[in-house]
């Protein structure tokens, strides 16, 4: 047993303080300690996408940083996309998503959102190929992905109404 | 799929990081993106009793310009270099071939240090390290050194490193004046682990002929794998389809010596670098 580290960090826009032993994966920090249970746990070994957060901006594996690195730093989870409980609330691309059935089971789908945000940032309006490539480190085994494909390029463009 | 427990020691600076990895010799290891190391901790594969962050070392963030080419600090990240004007410029291959590491995540998280010094035989970075004939600077708490990319290696996950040195910075220099270049590599998916890569620089004499070449394999081997014999083949000759194609063959028959495993046998990483070394000599040698 190793000593605990105290850890201030913000996620979804809320301070919190903790005291975390070195070993505590930010996925089991956020799902764990903070409640966030929005971040899903598949592979464990940053294979299958389902935990990934946004970390300072950039889409990273949840899974494969320790609680102790993200502290002084700012985390978004799929919790902090939408701003309440009803539908009309969603996040554009989580409507996006809605419409075109852009999920079965949806185990996969808080990590496919996360990797897109700070993605459409970047690239407001993608090709099919550009949302497959990116898409490539999230693993998917309802939808054969088609779906999810014309649920971002929907979102997308919800996105981008709204901001006009 | 927990890691074990371990003390956790965030530096800001090189020397503070030196001093940890001397006072904790073998038992410690350095966290760079952790891609690679977290997923082992995880499995529990790895037991190290001590990490060394290296993520608050800002002095180990850069990509700089000198008068042979560009030097990064080892902790930038692979998504920075693939961001990278300047190594579009300076480094291509380095530049094409970045996208092919994983997937995006991981690339905003992954480094150049981190990936040429964990030396998996299956990544990209050490062997096009190899091919631009990258020099990598070391140190300890005691001294820096420089190590040629084709000396680093030394075998499967293993380097010319000491457990007491660390990875601070990566030169590659600027290409030779008519140099092609060209990677290419073959994967189940799209950012899983190559089955077999290839990355080759040629550079042209003012005939025609190949001056110089290199051709350096991936997932063929217990590290990058140079095709030597392919080499002195090709060198001397007009990089004709039927030259390149002989050089192919020797290199996938001769060259190499691959494994089999769950994903490939050994005759299937044979044939696809045959392919492959075809078709990045092909490339690079038209670009020369």
């Amino acid at each position: 047993m190793q000593l605990n580290h105290t850890i201030t960090l913000i996620v979804n826009g809320q301070q919190y303080m903790r005291s975390v032993e070195p070993r505590l994966l930010l996925s089991d920090f956020l799902r764990h300690q903070l409640g966030l249970t929005g971040t899903h746990v598949g592979c464990e070994h940053g294979v299958c996408g389902a935990c990934t957060v946004v970390l300072d901006n950039e889409a990273v594996r949840s899974c494969l940083l320790f609680a102790v690195q993200a502290n002084g730093r700012e985390v978004a989870t799929v919790e902090g996309l939408s701003s309440g409980l009803h539908p009309e609330q969603l996040h554009p691309l989580q409507i996006g998503f809605w419409e075109a059935h852009g999920l079965q089971c949806g185990y996969c789908t808080p990590g496919i959102l996360m990797t897109l945000v700070p993605f459409l940032r970047e690239n407001p309006n993608p090709t099919a190929t550009e949302i497959r490539d990116l898409l490539s480190g999230n693993i998917c085994r309802c939808t054969g992905y088609q779906k999810i494909v014309e649920a971002v390029q929907s979102g997308a463009k919800l996105i981008q109404e709204g901001s006009s | 799929m927990k890691p074990a427990s371990f003390a956790y020691f965030a530096p800001h600076i090189v020397e503070e990081a030196l001093a940890l990895l001397a006072e904790h010799g073998g038992d410690a290891k350095p966290l760079a993106g952790g891609q690679s190391l977290v997923p082992t901790m995880n499995f529990r594969l790895a037991q190290p009793a001590a990490l060394v962050d290296l993520n608050g070392i800002d002095e180990l963030f850069y990509i700089r310009e000198d008068k042979n080419g560009l030097r990064f600090g080892a902790m930038t990240r692979q998504r920075t270099v693939e961001r990278s004007p300047l190594a579009q410029r300076h480094t291509p291959l380095l530049y094409e071939a970045m996208p092919h590491i994983a997937h995006a995540q991981i690339r905003n998280r992954g480094t150049i240090g981190g990936s040429l010094a964990h030396a998996d035989p299956a990544a990209e970075l050490p062997a096009l390290a190899i091919a631009l004939d990258a020099r990598m600077r070391v140190r300890s708490a005691t001294g820096s050194r420089w190590i040629a990319a084709r000396d680093f290696y030394v075998g499967l996950f293993a380097t010319d490193m000491r457990p007491d040195e660390l990875l601070v910075e990566v030169a590659f220099p600027d290409l030779p004046p008519r140099t092609g270049w060209a990677f290419d590599e073959v994967a189940r998916q799209h950012g899983n682990y190559a089955l077999c890569g290839a990355a080759a620089t040629v550079t042209l004499a003012d005939d025609g002929a190949v001056e110089r070449m290199r051709l350096i394999f991936l997932s063929v081997g217990e590290g990058p794998v140079e095709a030597a014999q392919a080499q002195t083949l090709l060198t001397g000759e007009q990089p004709t389809p039927m030259a390149i194609r002989a050089a192919a063959e020797t290199a996938a028959a001769q060259d190499i010596d691959p494994v089999g495993d769950i994903h490939a046998g050994p005759a299937f990483r044979r044939h696809l670098a045959q392919v492959l070394a075809a078709r990045v000599l092909t490339r690079a040698a038209r670009k020369g």
